[in-house]
Formats: structure tokens, C-alpha cells, sequence
């Protein structure tokens, strides 16, 4: 059993061991929604929100295959919850904004195959954290998603105004934006007892 | 003959013209997360490659048999089980190695390279091109995978492969294999690329106008 604080867990996930800058989850989104501030936000809020549904029937699920022994269909079983919670909020915001459904275009299925969300899943059961501490993970780790998507978009809508030489415009520029995002992250290492 | 040649078009496709990498950017969470060294990133790679090559024969196979309205969670099925199927065996190969990769194996799932290729080229495709195109594209991965690994080995441990390179002053640049590193390494080779391609494109242009000046 992992005994960290619920608090020091919260703490890591947002700033040192953030998902997209320290552990490298949630990439695609990461680059590919966030070239607009309005759509960055809702976008990590929805994949805050699978991720912390993931989360909590992931242990459920976890306990469930502990009990019976069959540990190795865990990949099988996470990734089968997460795309029906994903099919769940798709439907959601189909039907009460489809203004936003618009704008996510392709990317809100995508949530499914985001790895940020199996990655929790895989991460509280590999941590064998209990019930609160994989709640608490999630809620962070979504909190983290969120802020650092939201970072990049803030970045990247002032960049426009900037000029860039042709030759590192595109994924490049990006890349080394993020790079610098991660790098200032890193300086909140030792918060919260760090990694 | 032309069958042939075509198959090796799609394996080459994979492997250098849409390289998933540094050309479509699929995949990026493995890329920048366990390319710290090189044999991580060429373990990374090869069973990746192994874990889409098998899945995309198994639904090129299956493409009439699944219905299309569930092909998504399929699809997902299917590379979930061979992906623990690697997990198992690169734990029962080297223990040590399970240990550097960690959670990262299992991701493979989660990985856009698989569902992507099984969508748009598995799922349309008989078994051969299918199988090839995947093999190349698996391929073309681990060589990216490599590029990267072995920039951050290199300057972040002084070592490739585990083999010192600079002898014992070298002072390593620990930046190299924290996080950024991989940020920055990955840009480098994209500012590379796309450099290369611009100059030729300046040649061929060049080359046009020196055609026009003398008709």
C-alpha cells in the first residue's frame, strides 16, 4: 500500500509531475487543439472529466479483476470503460452544446486513445494507491491537463502576432514552446515531496 | 512484378515518406517519454512495430467479418490484447528493461499510430500491403525513435549504448534527459528536416529558372 498524502498527491499531478510536461501523456491534444484559448478550455475540462470517470471505474474494475485473478486483462478492460465514457460525453455535448462539438471536431472522440487517461488508469494501479489517493490523482492530473493546455494556447495565440522564421514554423515552434513550458516546470520540482 | 514493386512502395511509405514521427507526428507521448536512451527507444520501437504489424494482419484479415458500426472498439480489442501479449514477454525477456518502459508498454495501446493505421490502411487493405505497410511504418518509428534516443543519450549521459563516448571529463547536460530535453531534441530534428526541404526546394526552383533564362 502507497501511503502519500491526498494533498501532496494533488500537488505533484498539477505541478511537477504534471501529465503533459513532466510524464509526457495527453501529447496529441496537447499540440493539436491548442491553437485557440476557447476551445483549449473546454476541451481540458472534457478530458479532465473522462479522466476522472476513467479513474474511479478503473479501481472498481481493478478490484474486480484482483479478486478473480485475471490481472492481465487490465489493459483490455481499462481502455473498453474509457471509450464508453468517451462515447458518454461525446453524447453530452452533442446534445447541449453543439456549438463546442463543432469546434473539438475530430479530437473529442479522439479523447479515447489519449493516453493521459489510460495512463491514470495504469498509474493508480501500478501506485496502488486506495480509493481517495486514485480520486485525488485524477482530479489533479485532469487540473494539470487542463492548466498546461490552457498555458499552450495562451502562448501560442500571442505567437501569431510574432514573427517566425519559415523554416521553424509549424510542429517545430510548438515543440520548443513546450520545451520551455516544461523546463519552467520543472522549477516547482520539489513541491508536494516531487516524483 | 508490379505487385511486388507496390509492396515495396507501401513498405518504404511507412518507413520514410510518412514517417509517423517526423512527418505525420502520430504517436508522440512514447516518443518523448522513454527516449532517454538508445536501447530503450529501440525496444520501445520494436514492439511497437511488432504490436501493429500483428494487429493490422489480424484485422486486414477480418476486414469483411467486422461490422462496421463497432470497428473503433474492435480494432481497440484487438491491439489491446497483443499489446498484452508484449507486455507479458518483455517481462519475462528482462526484467530490468520492464522496469525503464514501466507503464509506457501497456500505452502502446493508447498509441495513434495503431488505431490510425488500422483505420485507414488495415481496415481497406488485403493482408500483404496491409501487413507491409505496417511492418515499414513500425520500422519507420523505431527509427525516429533512435534519432531521438540516441541525441539524448548522447549528450545527456555521454554514452550510446551504454558505451562512453567522451572519456571522464565530459560533463553530461542533464537537461538532455529530463522532460524538455525531449522537447527539444524532437524540434532540432524537425527544424533539420524541414531546413533540408527548403533548400530542395531552392534548388529545384533555381534549376527552373535557369531553364526559363535560357528558353
Amino acid at each position: 500500500m502507497n501511503n502519500e498524502s491526498i494533498a501532496n498527491i494533488l500537488l505533484t499531478t498539477i505541478l511537477p509531475g504534471n501529465f503533459v510536461l513532466a510524464m509526457f501523456l495527453g501529447m496529441c491534444p496537447f499540440l493539436g487543439v491548442s491553437q485557440k484559448l476557447e476551445t483549449a478550455f473546454p476541451m481540458g475540462l472534457a478530458t479532465a472529466f473522462v479522466i476522472m470517470v476513467a479513474s474511479v471505474s478503473a479501481y472498481f474494475m481493478n478490484q474486480l479483476l484482483v479478486h478473480f485473478h485475471l490481472e492481465f486483462l487490465s489493459v483490455i478492460t481499462f481502455i473498453t470503460v474509457i471509450a464508453c465514457t468517451v462515447q458518454l460525453v461525446e453524447m453530452f455535448v452533442k446534445k447541449y452544446f453543439p456549438v463546442l462539438f463543432r469546434q473539438l471536431g475530430i479530437y473529442l472522440p479522439l479523447i479515447a486513445t489519449n493516453c493521459a487517461v489510460l495512463g491514470v488508469a495504469l498509474f493508480q494501479t501500478a501506485r496502488q494507491y486506495n480509493f481517495t489517493q486514485s480520486l485525488a490523482y485524477s482530479i489533479g492530473g485532469g487540473i494539470g491537463f487542463t492548466l498546461a493546455l490552457v498555458l499552450m494556447a495562451g502562448l501560442r495565440e500571442r505567437l501569431q502576432l510574432a514573427n517566425v522564421p519559415t523554416m521553424v514554423q509549424g510542429a517545430a515552434i510548438s515543440l520548443i514552446l513546450g520545451g520551455i513550458l516544461s523546463l519552467s516546470f520543472m522549477g516547482f520540482a520539489g513541491i508536494g515531496g516531487g516524483e | 512484378m508490379s505487385t511486388l514493386i507496390s509492396n515495396f512502395d507501401e513498405f518504404m511509405d511507412g518507413l520514410w515518406k510518412q514517417n509517423p514521427i517526423f512527418v505525420m507526428m502520430l504517436g508522440m507521448c512514447p516518443t518523448l517519454a522513454v527516449t532517454v536512451s538508445a536501447v530503450n527507444s529501440i525496444s520501445m520501437g520494436l514492439a511497437t512495430t511488432f504490436v501493429l504489424t500483428a494487429s493490422c494482419l489480424l484485422i486486414s484479415i477480418l476486414r469483411h467479418i467486422i461490422p462496421k458500426e463497432v470497428r473503433i472498439a474492435s480494432f481497440i480489442v484487438i491491439i489491446a490484447t497483443f499489446v498484452t501479449v508484449v507486455d507479458y514477454s518483455i517481462q519475462a525477456i528482462s526484467l530490468e528493461l520492464y522496469d525503464a518502459l514501466g507503464a509506457y508498454i501497456k500505452l502502446i495501446v493508447a498509441n495513434c499510430i495503431l488505431l490510425g493505421r488500422a483505420e485507414a490502411h488495415a481496415a481497406r487493405m488485403p493482408p500483404v500491403p496491409a501487413t507491409l505497410n505496417a511492418f515499414g511504418m513500425g520500422l519507420g518509428f523505431t527509427l525516429g525513435l533512435l534519432a531521438i534516443g540516441g541525441v539524448r543519450e548522447i549528450f545527456g549521459a555521454g554514452k550510446l549504448f551504454g558505451i562512453a563516448l567522451f572519456g571522464p571529463h565530459f560533463q553530461p547536460w542533464v537537461v538532455m534527459v529530463l522532460p524538455p530535453g525531449g522537447f527539444f531534441v524532437l524540434a532540432g530534428w524537425l527544424i533539420l528536416f524541414s531546413g533540408i526541404r527548403a533548400n530542395k526546394q531552392r534548388k529545384i526552383e533555381a534549376e527552373l529558372a535557369l531553364k526559363g533564362a535560357k528558353a
